[in-house]
């Protein structure tokens, strides 16, 4: 586990907090590796694990009935992916499918909770850099909705 | 002061049929609402809603001029005219390319010219992409929809020229995978070791494993040095708007992003008034502005 | 030589009995003489064929959103400041059709529209500010890399009389932008009309070889001292007399700043968007096209005509207007005109003629509209000033 910590503390994610912090954070850290056309997750289905990938692609998808699995979006290196194990009811949202073959940094849900949960400077700290990304998420998803290119009018020119 | 790029323009031929400019100065249309006769030689399909034209002129000598991101006023008999973007390698051209989205009623009817069909061309107009300010930079080309076209000549200048630049990037975003322009182009593009494309879309499908996601995001991704980059963007103002916000979040000065405008247009010439765009004429003086020169007025409802 | 220094010295005077003779000269010179005529309760723009075709015993009361011809017993024939139509319709015609098309076998067949006016106008009665607007237009028509042949075909070779006005009206205000009442220029003769008991006479000035030519084929007399006098007198009289003022002083800068007041939502509640203020304005270009195609011979007609930016389909892009509001339509007209126009072609889009208060029908007046966008400015300045 120890070897893990030079790794996060260089992830954008978790850069310039404090040492003792990044112990704590390492300790709920493993590395992972996933194929190519498999799920980490399924909606639905328990949340506790939070990504960060390495390398590779992961697509959030719904399922909807006679469309199949729509993607909505897809991430890569040094994205984060999953964010239901940060609130209840800890269940997944969406399908999470590797789309390529991804390696990952991968964090124990309950771990992360509980360390936040001791510390509060941490948990804090954390909190506003999950806010930050979310924030930006949502701005980019927004974009998204507003179907940019697509025909807003029935016209004359 | 009138805001201008810091290029001269290139001279607009309201005939379409070329001569050699007059030594040392431009010349002046002979009368710029008048149309030149274009055959039309192929209308070849992109995606659902969009096509690429090939004209030529009748004139047998006839030739056009252009640099990239100007465009052409085409002209529908009967029907009327629309702003459309030249979207093939710029220069002195016999055969011009426009790739054209059909969403109005000329747009439409030009969807439906076959070839031997006969349609007016006025142009060409605007200010274009200035290409040279880029040379010795990283370029990053971001294009939304449609806004491929005219950053289509711009990067075929670059990919003829490669050594005047850096890096060159692509950052294409589409709204589905079948609303992807250029798919063989693209992929052609993708296959070269000197130039970086990424395409993504709002929306993937069941056979999409590429990216999904807005345009915005790719930026990020892209390798370029910031303080030695030159963007160009171009699609939805909304869409230009927050790309170069993320541009320079990564550190490219507001100064080296450019962007290409719309604004209704009834003659391309700077005279009937409606292509304002605050004290600029987005035929004249645009349709690419430097972004800092605009940034007010692209900030403001309703300019 | 001396004649010409006489005439330099001190301006000649045109008998009112003259004045026939006038117009029969440039008839003889092959120009086509349009004048103001007193017709359907304005003054407007006709071709003339003599003195008696001009509007004597008539005056004017303009006030913001009122227009009323009223008549004296007086014979002056410019006792009138000006009418709705300004220059504009003669040199840039409200509708003028391009060129005509039609498909042949071989492809397009493309052919001139109108011909060419055949005719070269004479303008009698042109005001300072219709001279001054007449330079504006020469600016945004001819004075760029790409110019407008139609324009061109009807101003190059006008000849410009102007009438300088000897009283000015409710809605003037050519003495703020620098316009008038003394004609500014580009004149080939500039006359100021005295009317003093038994005397009727125009003083004259010659504004280049032409009008001094013309002035010497009319074998015009020097103007007595008297005669100067009152002519200038007339004129000092309009200047002080204006019904209006506009203070541009930074006003470019103020509008660029100012996209936000608040003022536009009260004019806005106020406007109708009718487009009277662009249609009587002697400095508005806008047009668009229409393609309308003839049953009969099968050619279509590229077919100009005036616009307004006030039309709600002015700004339209696919997905709808850019301006549709008609808060962000009043605010592009005045912007454009009183600011933006300085970028554009280096002067300001304004002559102060006043048309558009005058004809707006809900008397908006474009002096009250600039004055109130300073004036919270100050207001704020001496808020801040205060804290």
């Amino acid at each position: 586990m120890q070897t893990l910590e030079p790794i996060v503390a260089e992830l954008p994610l978790f850069k310039g907090l404090k040492p003792e912090h990044i112990t704590l954070i390492s300790g709920c850290a493993s590395n992972a590796r996933y194929d190519a056309g498999t799920f980490v997750g399924r909606e639905g289905h328990p949340a506790e694990k939070f990504w960060v990938l390495r390398e590779g692609r992961m697509a959030l998808q719904i399922h909807a009935p006679g469309r199949g699995p729509i993607t909505i979006l897809t991430l890569g290196e040094n994205d984060a992916v999953g964010w239901s194990w940060l609130v209840p009811p800890y269940r997944l949202r969406f399908d999470i499918h590797v789309v390529q073959t991804t390696r990952a940094l991968v964090f124990d849900g309950k771990c992360l909770r509980g360390k936040f949960a001791n510390d509060h400077e941490l948990g804090y700290e954390m909190m506003v850099r999950f806010s930050s990304i979310l924030m930006r998420r949502l701005d980019a998803m927004s974009l998204q909705l507003l179907d940019l290119y697509g025909d807003h009018h029935a016209d004359h020119e | 002061m009138p805001i201008t790029n810091d290029l001269p323009r290139t001279s607009d031929d309201g005939a379409g049929a070329a001569r050699a400019p007059a030594a040392g100065g431009r010349v002046a249309a002979a009368d710029p609402m008048r149309p030149a006769p274009y055959r039309v030689l192929g209308n070849k399909a992109q995606t659902h809603d969009s096509f690429t034209l090939t004209l030529e002129p009748l004139d047998p000598t006839g030739t056009l001029t252009f640099a990239p991101g100007q465009f052409n006023m085409l002209y529908v008999p009967g029907a009327g005219e629309a702003a459309v973007s030249m979207s093939g390698c710029a220069g002195t051209v016999r055969q011009v390319e426009h790739t054209v989205r059909a969403v109005g009623r000329v747009s439409r009817l030009l969807q439906r010219c076959r070839r031997g069909d006969v349609v007016g061309l006025r142009g060409p107009f605007g200010t274009p992409w200035p290409v040279p300010l880029a040379e010795g930079h990283d370029v990053v080309l971001v294009a939304g929809g449609i806004g491929l076209a005219p950053l289509r000549p711009a990067l075929c200048h670059m990919l003829q020229h490669r050594r005047r630049f850096g890096r060159v990037a692509l950052l294409f975003g589409a709204r589905s995978p079948g609303d992807i322009l250029f798919a063989r182009e693209i992929e052609s593009w993708r296959g070269r070791f000197d130039v970086e494309v990424e395409v993504i879309v709002d929306r993937g499908d069941q056979d999409w494993y590429g990216l999904v996601g807005v345009v915005t995001n790719l930026v990020p991704r892209v390798q370029f040095d910031p303080a030695h980059t030159v963007a160009f963007i171009c699609g939805p103002e909304v869409m230009m708007h927050f790309s170069v916000r993320e541009l320079e979040r990564r550190g490219v000065p507001l100064a080296r992003c450019w962007v290409s405008m719309e604004r209704n247009m009834k003659c391309g010439v700077g005279f009937c008034g409606h292509c304002q765009f605050g004290p600029t004429f987005v035929c004249r003086d645009g349709p690419v502005f430097r972004y800092d020169r605009v940034a007010a007025w692209l900030a403001l409802r309703e300019a | 030589m001396q004649e010409t220094a006489t005439q330099k010295a001190r301006p000649a005077a045109i008998e009112r009995d003259q004045l026939d003779r006038l117009f029969e000269l440039l008839r003889e010179r092959g120009y086509t003489v349009v004048g103001p005529v007193a017709r359907d309760g304005a003054i407007a723009w006709d071709e003339i064929s003599g003195a008696g075709d001009l509007p004597a015993g008539w005056t004017d009361e303009q006030e913001a959103g009122r227009y009323a011809l009223r008549r004296t017993d007086a014979p002056a024939l410019f006792d009138w400041t000006v009418g709705a139509g300004s220059a504009k319709a003669l040199l840039h015609p409200p509708q003028v059709t391009l060129w005509r098309a039609r498909r042949n076998g071989q492809g397009l067949e493309i052919v001139d529209g109108d011909p060419p006016p055949g005719r070269t106008l004479a303008l009698f009665g042109l005001r300072a500010c219709d001279l001054a607007a007449i330079a504006v237009q020469d600016r945004v028509l001819l004075g760029g890399t790409v110019t407008d042949p139609v324009y061109r075909a009807r101003r190059e070779g006008a000849l410009l009389i102007a009438v300088q006005c000897g009283r000015a009206g409710r809605t003037c205000f050519c003495a703020s932008m620098g316009t008038g009442p003394a004609a500014g220029g580009g004149h080939d003769l500039a006359l100021t009309e005295v009317v003093d008991g038994g005397r009727h006479v125009f003083v004259a000035e010659a504004g280049g070889e032409r009008g001094a030519g013309l002035l010497a084929a009319l074998g015009a007399r020097a103007a007595t001292a008297a005669e100067a006098k009152a002519a200038q007198a007339a004129v000092a009289r309009a200047a002080a007399g204006m019904g209006r003022k506009l203070d541009t002083e930074g006003l470019p800068a103020l509008l660029a700043k100012s996209q936000d007041h608040a003022r536009w939502d009260e004019v806005a509640a106020r406007c109708f968007a009718c487009g009277n203020c662009t249609s009587v304005c002697p400095t508005c270009f806008c047009v668009t096209v229409e393609d309308p195609t003839d049953l009969t011979t099968g050619f279509t007609r590229r077919a100009r005509r005036w616009d307004s930016c006030f039309s709600i389909d002015f700004s339209y892009i696919h997905g709808g207007p850019v301006r549709t509001s008609i808060r962000a339509r009043y605010r592009q007209w005045l912007t454009h005109k009183l600011g933006a126009w300085h970028d554009q072609f280096g002067t300001s889009g304004c002559v102060g003629c006043g048309r558009c208060i005058t004809w707006c029908p809900a008397g908006i007046d474009i002096t009250e509209e600039a004055a109130a966008l300073r004036e919270r400015k100050r207001k704020k300045e001496a808020s801040r000033a205060n804290a």
